[in-house]
């Protein structure tokens, strides 16, 4: 069952970082997690109009199931555990997108109860600005993501216990 | 003989179906809820305290994030509570497009409300329609003010602008295909027998109980108390507009859900009929004190500079004295209560936030039904976190 011998008789020759890379970046499944306003311009973007379905992103509601998680909205003290929670359940290979002027730096809201900036606890891969940012501007963002997966070196060999991986940062 | 042990679950704050980061401790017996205790606060952003350092000016861009999938109801309930510790006359152009976008938000909501409802349930197509629709309002919302959610349109004594003149046009030609598209949505939904299996008999509430808990909007409405805000204590002028206010019978999940489709229909009535009354004339009301001058004074005249600058550094005093101002948004009853002491800033601003009272409502209509009938529950009560936990 299934697909049997996909590539019939031929073979094809590239680097395992390309590959995988490549893999990687065209099927980016983030966390369904929705924190405040950005999180409805994040269900904008998924749904008719934008269609994040292109580029192959498909939401899904358990971390343990993701590879990237966005955090769209303000995070508040009493919600930063539970984020941290969730990152941590994981797999790797794994990318934080902070969406919102919120999650980069606390936007408005410079109170009591507000985290200035989600980049205090993850590690964040891209920024994406604005109050909320348009669709577009979520999609530019995951684009850059895409170029940085891309740049990722030695990431497959890191898993099985071969060198170290190398990072590099988005254009 | 055999003894049952209740189970405690934690459903949320991170869950598809909480709308946000609700966060709910269930005690279960089975799979059958024998309690609910709703655990808010994650959220909390701190905007009423936050209010007291801004001026009133200044205030407006908060409350758009109240209620993030209806920003101009709660700028128009702000707003009005505003106008109404000044004193200041409205003009009538600016009192027509604040009703124009009030209705088409409250259309905004409802298409969240039933796109996200319907996706619970399992009826992703729903979800895909309503989200095509929302899109159109958001084009006219960016059309007018620039930003496609947090538009922050309404100011004190009218408008921030005047409205684009090709903005007529699409509102007429969104409301005229609106229907269709409603009709499409029951024509998936209404005769569905999974939907009807799901919603009907399910998180059923009392008349009674629901006034005494406090509900408001359709929630309350689908409970068959006929109250609706926009009819029995008019503001902003709705007393001179025809519309029904749709009331259920059977109190529960499904009659919640035909009140808010008829409000929809309504809705695009009530657009309609605003539309026909839009007539030329300013949208900011004479009062230098509290309005900005025209942008051609700014530009053009040391005293236009000068009075802009010092509404836009200083703000505008508002005289002392308290005031209560409650609208129906789409949720239910908004209200916003204001402090003055003299000054440009509030002194104190609290927020009814008809989310935070609705909810209350969730351990009466889920207590006793299955586990996969509450996330039905959340989705008619049509919550947002922001607006709870403020």
């Amino acid at each position: 069952m299934g697909v049997e011998n996909p590539l019939g008789d031929n073979i094809i020759t590239t680097s395992l970082d390309a590959l995988v890379n490549w893999s990687r970046k065209s099927s980016i499944w983030p966390m369904t997690f929705g924190l405040a306003c950005c999180a409805i311009e994040m269900m904008a973007t998924g749904a008719s109009h934008n269609d994040l379905d292109r580029f192959g992103i498909i939401f899904r509601a358990s971390p343990r199931q993701s590879d990237c998680i966005i955090i769209a909205g303000t995070v508040t003290k009493k919600m930063l555990p539970v984020i941290k929670t969730v990152y941590e359940q994981m797999p790797e290979p794994k990318w934080v997108i902070a969406m919102g002027a919120c999650a980069c730096s606390g936007g408005v809201f410079d109170t009591y109860s507000v985290v200035q900036g989600i980049d205090e606890a993850l590690p964040v891969d891209v920024y994406i600005p604005g109050c909320p940012p348009r669709p577009e501007a979520l999609l530019y963002g995951i684009m850059k993501l895409q170029d940085k997966i891309m740049k990722d070196k030695n990431s497959f060999g890191n898993s099985i216990g071969l060198g170290t991986r190398i990072e590099s940062a988005a254009a | 003989m055999a003894t049952t042990e209740k189970m405690i679950l934690n459903m949320g704050p991170q869950h598809p179906s909480t709308h946000g980061v609700l966060r709910l401790v269930l005690e279960l017996d089975g799979e059958v809820i024998t309690k609910i205790t709703p655990d808010i606060g994650f959220l909390h952003r701190g905007v009423e305290k936050l209010s007291e350092h801004r001026t009133y000016h200044q205030v407006l861009p908060l409350t758009d994030r109240l209620d993030y999938l209806a920003p101009m109801s709660n700028n128009l309930g702000y707003i009005l509570a505003v106008e109404k510790l000044l004193d200041i006359e409205v003009p009538e152009r600016a009192k027509v497009i604040r009703i124009i976008l009030a209705e088409l938000t409250r259309l905004k909501s409802h298409l969240v409300w039933l796109a996200c409802h319907a996706l619970d349930i399992g009826a992703m197509t729903v979800f895909i329609y309503a989200f095509r629709e929302r899109e159109t309002i958001m084009e006219t919302y960016e059309l007018i003010s620039g930003a496609r959610m947090t538009s922050n349109f309404f100011r004190a004594g009218g408008l921030s602008m005047d409205v684009p003149p090709e903005f007529e046009k699409k509102v007429r030609d969104f409301i005229s295909s609106m229907p269709g598209y409603l009709d499409q949505y029951e024509g998936l939904l209404t005769t569905n027998p999974i939907w009807l299996k799901r919603t009907i008999g399910n998180g059923v509430i009392s008349a009674e109980d629901a006034i005494d808990i406090g509900i408001t909007g359709p929630a309350l409405r689908g409970s068959g108390v006929d109250l609706d805000l926009r009819r029995d204590n008019p503001y902003s002028g709705y007393d001179e507009y025809q519309f029904q206010v749709p009331v259920g019978e059977k109190c529960d999940t499904f009659d919640r859900y035909k009140v808010r489709l008829v409000e929809m229909r309504e809705a695009c009535k009530i657009i309609n009929q605003a539309l026909d009354r839009l007539k030329p004339g300013p949208v900011l009301a004479d009062s230098p004190q509290v309005c900005y001058p025209p942008k051609e004074n700014v530009y053009n005249s040391i005293e236009g500079l000068i009075h802009h600058f010092k509404i836009a550094s200083e703000g505008y005093p508002v005289p002392a004295g308290e005031v209560y101002q409650g609208v129906e948004a789409p949720k239910g009853e908004l209200g916003f209560y204001i402090v003055s002491d003299g000054s440009s800033k509030p002194y104190r601003m609290r927020i009814r936030p008809p989310s935070f009272v609705n909810l209350q409502a969730i351990e009466k209509m889920a207590k006793g039904s299955m586990i996969a009938d509450l996330v039905a529950v959340i989705g008619t009560l049509d919550i947002v976190l922001g607006e709870i936990d403020r």
